[in-house]
């Protein structure tokens, strides 16, 4: 495996394990080798899309049920990262929730713009039981 | 959430003891702004200066109370952000909305 990171992560369907997740995001921006932009930057954005892709995960595709897993993939190579959240509900249409940003009072609706606005490809798609949310993101 | 709370004539200044606003909490950010809005208080700034981490919840909480103030004839202001933090505010062009200022004081000093 060449400069390869491979995660594969499973925590509960609860909004208590956002912070951990976001933190792991967090740390891969600091341990990329060869990576020339703002570093903080990176990490916060990091945080950012594994942070709002879970909560939504959480409470839409998987109805808040504590009981459910939230299954996370990430994959970080010198060019590239890569990462899918699994659900195991009905889903949402990624098209109707929304790319443009909302009116500047709506409360809701910020969340997939931002995913949208950090990454580079950003795909939602049925996977066996469930849906898989991937986002990808070049590095150089 | 840890919050601490200073009163200043009319004005409420609510330090938010977090590292994170996010959708784990920003809920209880909501209810303490409504028991203060029930309170009949509606002159308050959110000092932001502990929270290095807000998503879109954590900013959702801020403009839902940013429109309960005005709705009463008050205001909600910003005080004291990080530098990511802000970013966040100009990406979602939430800047144009709120008032922020660099430190509470400033923010006091404009009501």
């Amino acid at each position: 495996m060449k400069n390869q990171l491979e995660m594969d992560i499973k925590v509960p369907n609860q909004t208590r394990y956002l912070g951990l997740i976001g933190k792991i995001g967090e740390d891969i921006a600091y341990t990329l080798k060869n990576y020339n932009n703002d570093r903080d930057e990176l990490a916060y954005h990091i945080n950012l899309v594994l942070t709002e892709a879970m909560a939504n995960t959480i409470k839409h595709a998987n109805s808040n049920d504590p009981c459910k897993d939230v299954h996370i993939t990430i994959n970080v190579s010198d060019e590239n990262l890569c990462i899918k959240v699994y659900d195991q509900g009905q889903g949402f249409d990624i098209s109707t929730t929304g790319t443009a940003l909302p009116e500047p009072t709506d409360d809701h609706g910020r969340g997939i713009f931002l995913i949208n606005t950090l990454m580079d490809s950003v795909t939602y798609k049925n996977c066996g039981n469930g849906n898989v949310l991937e986002m990808k993101k070049r590095l150089n | 959430m840890i919050v601490s709370i200073e009163e200043h004539g009319a004005v409420v200044t609510l330090s938010l003891q977090e590292e994170r606003l996010d959708a784990h909490n920003s809920n209880e950010l909501k209810s303490q702004l409504l028991n203060l809005f029930e309170e009949g208080k509606n002159k308050i700034i959110i000092d932001l200066a502990d929270v290095r981490f807000i998503d879109s919840s954590g900013l959702g909480a801020l403009v839902s109370g940013f429109k309960n103030a005005s709705s009463r004839d008050g205001s909600l202001k910003l005080c004291s952000l990080q530098t990511q933090v802000k970013s966040m505010f100009e990406l979602t062009r939430l800047h144009r909305v709120f008032e922020i200022f660099p430190n509470p004081e400033e923010a006091l000093a404009s009501f």
